[in-house]
């Protein structure tokens, strides 16, 4: 079953034709993705030809949609660009929008964040700053590896893109159901608990591994989450212990600032929630490989 | 990115949010004819990124131009915790101060939202308000598309309970205020304090703004408003080659790919250091996803020029791009730096995993690079840097 992504999904690149997007297509078909089409309103009617798989360019999001049932978008286009793709992909009450572009400003995230809520929600959004989901033999969507893991009983949520690869790496034999990139900015879109509610109610999750990261309060408020809600076993990472305060370490959102937003606080209430949290990411792949084989 | 205050006084004076006059220098002399131009007096404000600089003396009233300069003098070159003054501000001498308020806009990360706080007990530190009297602080949650309209302003207003001779004059500072939160692309405005002086007028008297570095393609003069004097000159070098580097006091140079497998990099290798002389990370270096040979040999590059570096611990999980492509990338670089007649003399750890690993470790081994060794485990590759950085100071 996994969460928000199977097979099928048929999805939609906003912003495959250009460089990164044509990468991304070609590898997301490779993988299996059903990408039913790209959106330019510049190359409206055209093809692109992707090792065979002829995939069309339509104008509009609203016009992919109708054209094709499209019901995933993902968003490659430059941050200058992004909050107005976001928007479009919101008016077409678009039900999955993933959003890779990294760097966007936040009050763009802000923006387009208080439109879809204003919007009544009906657009998940996962990003931005984030490599996607994927939900191994079935469907990838962004800019996770395909290969490196296979199908099984891990659901992953993670502010990391690097990070989820290790994981999904490190427990490549027994799999992931679905892995989510929630991405590291001050705004994202979905939360740790978004992903930790599905991945409780999904039935082919068994165990679900959380990777956080210095900065917010996230970590604390999904620790909060877990502890009433979450009976399914929660593995988790914390990174960032030796950052120092006041310093942006790579993604905008990963900052200690003053007392607040420290790893060590993260990990304090993850366990206080009954989380094993690992002291490194391998041995964080070790207590959920021990927890999976009693 | 965090301004001066003289950078925050202009962009509010920008956005019509009233200020008293004042301009920045870094040479004394200029504080008399600045002085001579505000009527013969002035007060003299110490330009640093930290908090307390009143306290530590950095805050100085000049009755003549003449003091003025003596004051800019003594103040130039101080030390306020760590901060060295570079840069002072010379401003117009407020009038007589009769109430202090506090008034700031700024993300609200939880709420995925803006937010406002406001006090009529300004002039401290709003923590220590916040958690003395948190029934002086009103909190109010700004929609992002809406924004603050007056009518919002009225709401913060009378949520902070305001006086109501000076409501209309803090709406209006709200509104301003707003206005340069939402056309700067701030992540904090700050007034502290916002004062009542003795005309009845409400002015910002001090202020902090912190800007959103992502916005800077819309803001092209966001460039001038960097403080270079105070980047550390790596940082700096590696900026300019576009590279996501933060010096830290360690040992162990760390290059890797993405912010988070870097992150955790660190603290691993400040883990493996405990039983090697608590060596720690030197650096944070995020090459990111491609990790091509020149990128590589430009992080390399920045690395191996840090005199702190004892050894070098290259991390990289191969995803997108396989092992392979990086360990050729790797190989490439230290050709790179030895053809530009850089000296590599650092021992470097290099551990490789993900796509195509095997290949990837194979080209590392045939190369067979004096100063390289492959451990294939994160951990095991940390505590090897961490020993060979031990053992080299």
């Amino acid at each position: 079953m996994a969460i928000w992504l199977n097979k099928d999904s048929k999805v939609i690149v906003q912003g495959m034709t250009g460089a990164t997007g044509m990468k991304h297509t070609k590898l997301m078909l490779g993988d299996g993705t059903n990408v039913v089409g790209g959106v330019n309103p510049r190359k409206a009617g055209q093809t692109v030809d992707f090792d065979g798989t002829e995939v069309p360019v339509f104008g509009t999001v609203k016009e992919a949609i109708e054209q094709t049932g499209a019901n995933v978008s993902v968003i490659f286009v430059p941050e200058k660009f992004t909050k107005d793709a976001v928007v479009e992909a919101i008016d077409a009450e678009i039900p999955l929008a993933v959003v890779i572009t990294e760097g966007i400003a936040v009050h763009d995230t802000a923006a387009f964040w208080a439109y879809a809520g204003a919007k009544g929600n009906k657009t998940r959004i996962i990003g931005p700053n984030c490599p996607g989901i994927i939900t191994p033999g079935q469907s990838n969507v962004g800019i996770i590896p395909g290969d490196i893991t296979k199908p099984g009983r891990i659901g992953l949520v993670s502010k990391s893109g690097t990070l989820t690869y290790q994981m999904m790496y490190e427990l490549r034999d027994i799999g992931f159901s679905t892995a989510v990139g929630i991405g590291g900015d001050p705004i994202i879109g979905t939360t740790h608990i978004d992903a930790l509610a599905a991945f409780q109610d999904d039935p082919e999750t068994d165990l679900i591994v959380m990777i956080g990261e210095i900065g917010g309060d996230a970590e604390e408020r999904a620790a909060a989450f877990i502890k009433d809600n979450v009976t399914k076993p929660v593995v988790g990472y914390v990174a960032g212990f030796t950052a120092p305060e006041g310093k942006t370490m790579g993604h905008a959102g990963a900052i200690v600032s003053g007392s607040s937003g420290t790893a060590q606080a993260k990990k304090e209430a993850l366990e206080a929630a009954g989380v094993k949290v690992g002291k490194t990411p391998t041995e964080t792949a070790k207590l959920a490989r021990e927890i999976l084989n009693g | 990115m965090d301004l001066f205050e003289y950078q925050a006084r202009d962009l509010f004076a920008k956005h019509d949010v009233p200020v008293l006059a004042g301009e920045v220098i870094d040479t004394p002399e200029a504080a008399r004819e600045i002085t001579e131009r505000l009527g013969g007096k002035s007060v003299v404000k110490a330009q640093v990124k930290v908090g307390g600089r009143g306290k530590a003396g950095g805050v100085k009233l000049a009755a003549t131009p003449d003091e003025a300069v003596a004051r800019a003098t003594d103040i130039l070159g101080m030390d306020i915790k760590g901060h060295t003054v570079h840069k002072v501000m010379i401003a117009e001498t407020a009038p007589e101060i009769v109430e202090e308020y506090y008034v700031s806009f700024l993300l609200d990360r939880a709420n995925r939202t803006f937010l406002s706080i406001a006090s009529v007990e300004g002039g401290m530190e709003i923590e220590e308000v916040a958690a003395t009297r948190p029934e002086a602080v009103a909190k109010t949650p700004i929609d992002a598309i809406e924004g603050v309209t007056e009518e919002k302003a009225r709401e913060i207003v009378e949520a902070a309970k305001f006086p109501a001779e000076v409501a209309d004059q803090v709406v209006n500072v709200l509104v301003k205020l707003w206005d340069t939160f939402i056309k700067e692309d701030a992540l904090l405005v700050e007034v502290n304090p916002l004062a009542k002086v003795a005309s009845g007028d409400v002015i910002a008297l001090d202020g902090k703004v912190s800007l959103d570095d992502n916005a800077e393609f819309r803001h092209p003069d966001f460039e001038e408003l960097h403080d270079k004097a105070a980047a550390n000159p790596l940082e700096a070098a590696a900026k300019e080659k576009g590279l996501n580097y933060v010096k830290l006091d360690g040992e162990v140079g760390i290059i890797g790919n993405g912010a988070g497998l870097v992150m955790s990099t660190l603290d691993v290798v400040a883990y493996a250091g405990e039983a090697h002389g608590n060596v720690k990370p030197a650096n944070f270096l995020d090459i990111g996803g491609g990790a091509s040979a020149q990128v590589m040999a430009n992080g390399l590059e920045i690395i191996l020029g840090d005199p702190d570096v004892r050894s070098v611990f290259v991390n990289v999980f191969g995803g997108i791009t396989a092992c392979d492509e990086v360990a050729n990338g790797i190989v490439q670089a230290l050709k790179l730096l030895e053809d530009r007649g850089e000296k590599v003399e650092k021992p470097l750890v290099v551990r490789l995993d993900g796509n195509n690993a095997e290949l990837g470790r194979k080209i590392l081994t045939d190369a067979n690079h004096p100063l390289v060794q492959r451990v294939d485990t994160m951990d095991g590759a940390a505590d090897k840097a961490a020993e060979l950085a031990h053992a080299a100071k």
